[in-house]
């Protein structure tokens, strides 16, 4: 395992090093220590490396990553795999705002809580959150799954497009446009294969579906209230 | 039958300036569909700008330089501050970001080969990067915006510079707007949402509040394309001080200021009209505030919103800008708005010079659409070559002007080679009232 000491290298050269890992290195083992709250730990990484990230971390941590396995043993600030591609990003802990933003693929899973707005614009990551999440979360989502072990705080999915949502506890409000929908066998095989790949314990048929009712994709004078 | 006695002199009919017949029109047009009035372009209404300004040419106490022997340099470097490869311009007019689905693929071609041709760069928008684009342009600005669409990390390593859209001239603090007709295949997949939706940008970051937090996505954005290309921060006028200064303090190279003329593909016209500084009135605080922290031409300065002619561009380079970009005006370089269209802009209720209905898709110049037999109108290689032209004119008035000042770089352009023509140009850009050494708010007058 190569292992870089944030205590004494710099930021730069930890990305520099990572990004330049290609499909083909042989060092594909990576350890991280000391990253003592620093922003944007392991951005940009785009080969199939494991990076082990041994602390707390600040925003923006596994940022736009491709390819890479990231698990970070702490917890992390605002922002984690905001725009994530591919790959898969773990956290031990919690995270801040804004989990998973944008992302377009790959595998966030969050052992802990997640904060509000978690898979805000996501664009067809996955994401799996083993306790509760904050309010507006999956804010105008567009594709992809965010699973929510625990409950969810307000305005749930508003103005969602047509990313699903899975939630085994309560919701405390839906937001605009987003409803319960029917769980289908075809819902509850994606979800199993999720919560599988989260390392979650949970059944599928414990959690109930929510996405768009469509009502707002095109505008309508009697939906006012609701832009 | 008229019963009037034509003997005595009747009250002329007077409209009210009020209610205009343009404003009862709107009434009565909101009055039977229940939706605002969306349109594409700038603001409408006469503001103070910059045909408010003159320059004072040489004469005894300053000398100019010879039109055709003398060289007035026109180059421009941006991104000097962080960035190891900073964008080198051979002119200081750019061109702004349109999104590939606000306008056709066959427009985003042709702005990249025009800009080429005249050695500037142009820049993306709201729908990520085409390849069109990328391969037409030598120089391409990749803007980061709130909706994300689009955005990938190979683009952006792609890209010669990021702009991180914080707002527009045309709608600051409002999010964009594409309407379902313009959400072909391509658009829809590129955005990542189902085909003929009317689709709605964030109006703010997803993952970034506040300058404290722009620092924090700087760094990211830098350590992920490895601190190469410059970082440019656009904000609408409104507050252009503090939004420059904390641009700056954020870490941008680069601050782009669109102030209200400048345009968009389609927003509520109440927004355009209504919020939002003129661009006249932006740079002057832009610049005070780059000046007092120490970083004017070190933070280069851009400024957008209705820049037509290179006297524009020499008037805003004269009050301490170190570059323009342009919009709608390179967009009329390729043929938006062509009287030759008249009869099909006649079927659609405008007239030529008129049309802004860009976000129905249905533009007749095949510039602001998705429909492929309209796109198919616009030849990419001549359209491009008009505006490699309309590019090179612009550049060629500026130094004109710039010689007759006596000045060999258009940077040399200062406030002191200016005068207004009003009392309220004079106020914004702080030069004096035409024959007079004093504007409104000079420092020491008591006015």
């Amino acid at each position: 395992m190569q292992t870089i000491d944030l205590a004494t290298q710099p930021l730069r050269e930890l990305n520099s090093t990572l990004q330049a890992q290609s499909a083909q290195t042989n060092a594909t083992a990576w350890e991280v220590l000391n990253p003592r709250g620093a922003h944007a730990i392991a951005v940009g990484l785009d080969a199939p490396i494991d990076v082990t990230v041994r602390g707390v971390t600040g925003y923006y941590c596994a940022g736009m990553n491709k390819q890479a396995h990231i698990h970070v043993t702490g917890s992390v600030g605002p922002g984690v795999a905001e725009n994530m591609m591919s790959g898969t990003v773990i956290i031990d802990g919690d995270a801040s705002q804004y989990a998973g933003a944008t992302g377009r693929g790959g595998l966030l899973v969050i052992k802990g809580n997640a904060s509000s707005r978690c898979g805000i614009s996501m664009k067809g990551i996955d994401i799996v959150v083993h306790g509760n999440v904050g309010h507006m979360s999956a804010f105008m989502a567009q594709a992809g799954n965010l699973v929510v072990c625990g409950d969810a705080g307000d305005a749930l999915g508003d103005s969602i497009y047509e990313a699903r949502l899975f939630v085994r506890g309560s919701v405390k409000s839906l937001g605009a446009d987003c409803v319960e929908k029917e769980m289908r066998p075809e819902h509850l095989e994606i979800l199993r294969d999720l919560l599988e790949r989260a390392g979650a314990d949970a059944r599928p048929e414990d959690f109930r579906r929510y996405g768009s009712a469509r009502k707002l994709y095109n505008f309508d004078v009697d939906n006012a209230a609701a832009y | 039958m008229n019963d009037h006695d034509t003997r005595i002199p009747r009250t002329v009919p007077i409209q009210s300036a009020t209610f205009s017949n343009p404003i009862n029109a709107e009434i009565r047009r909101a009055a039977a569909t229940g939706i605002y009035d969306i349109r594409g372009g700038g603001a409408k209404r006469k503001v103070p700008h910059f045909d408010d300004l003159l320059f004072l040419g040489a004469s005894i106490s300053r000398y100019p330089l010879e039109g055709y022997r003398e060289k007035c340099d026109t180059r421009v470097t941006l991104g000097t501050r962080f960035a190891k490869k900073p964008i080198e311009l051979d002119i200081p007019v750019t061109i702004a970001g349109m999104s590939f689905g606000a306008l056709s693929a066959q427009a985003k071609e042709a702005l990249g080969r025009g800009a080429s041709a005249a050695g500037t760069s142009t820049t993306t928008g709201d729908g990520g990067m085409t390849p069109e684009e990328r391969g037409h342009s030598s120089k391409l600005v990749y803007q980061y915006l709130p909706s994300r669409y689009g955005m990938n990390p190979d683009d952006l390593r792609r890209a010669d510079a990021i702009e991180i859209v914080v707002g527009q001239g045309a709608k600051p603090g409002g999010g964009g707007m594409l309407l379902g007709q313009k959400i072909s295949d391509r658009v829809a997949e590129m955005r990542t949402l189902p085909k003929g939706i009317d689709q709605r940008s964030a109006c703010r970051h997803p993952d970034w509040t506040g300058p404290d937090d722009l620092e924090i996505k700087i760094l990211e954005l830098r350590e992920i394309t490895g601190w190469q290309v410059p970082i440019y921060v656009k904000v609408g006028g409104t507050r252009p001080y503090y939004d420059t200064a904390l641009a700056v303090k954020a870490g941008a190279d680069v601050v782009v200021l669109d102030g209200m003329q400048g345009g968009t593909a389609a927003t509520q016209d109440v927004f355009i009209e209504h919020v939002g500084l003129p661009t006249l009135a932006c740079i002057r605080p832009a610049v005070r505030a780059l000046q007092d922290l120490g970083m004017h031409r070190e933070v280069q300065l851009v400024v957008s919103g209705g820049i037509r002619t290179g006297a524009d561009v020499a008037k805003a380079l004269a009050l301490g800008a170190d570059a323009v970009a342009i919009g709608t005006a390179a967009l009329i370089a390729l043929g938006d708005n062509d009287p030759k269209w008249e009869s099909e802009y006649q079927k659609l209720g405008t007239t030529t010079g008129a049309y802004d209905d860009w976000h129905e898709g249905r533009d007749p110049a095949g510039i602001t659409t998705q429909d492929p037999e309209l796109a198919a109108r616009l030849d990419p290689v001549e359209a491009g070559r008009r505006l490699s032209n309309y590019l090179k004119v612009m550049t060629l008035e500026a130094q004109t002007i710039a010689r007759a000042c006596g000045h060999n770089h258009l940077h040399n352009l200062e406030p002191e080679d200016l005068c207004a023509l009003t009392m309220e140009a004079a106020a914004m850009a702080q030069v004096p009232l035409a024959g007079t050494d004093w504007y409104p708010g000079k420092p020491g007058t008591g006015y």
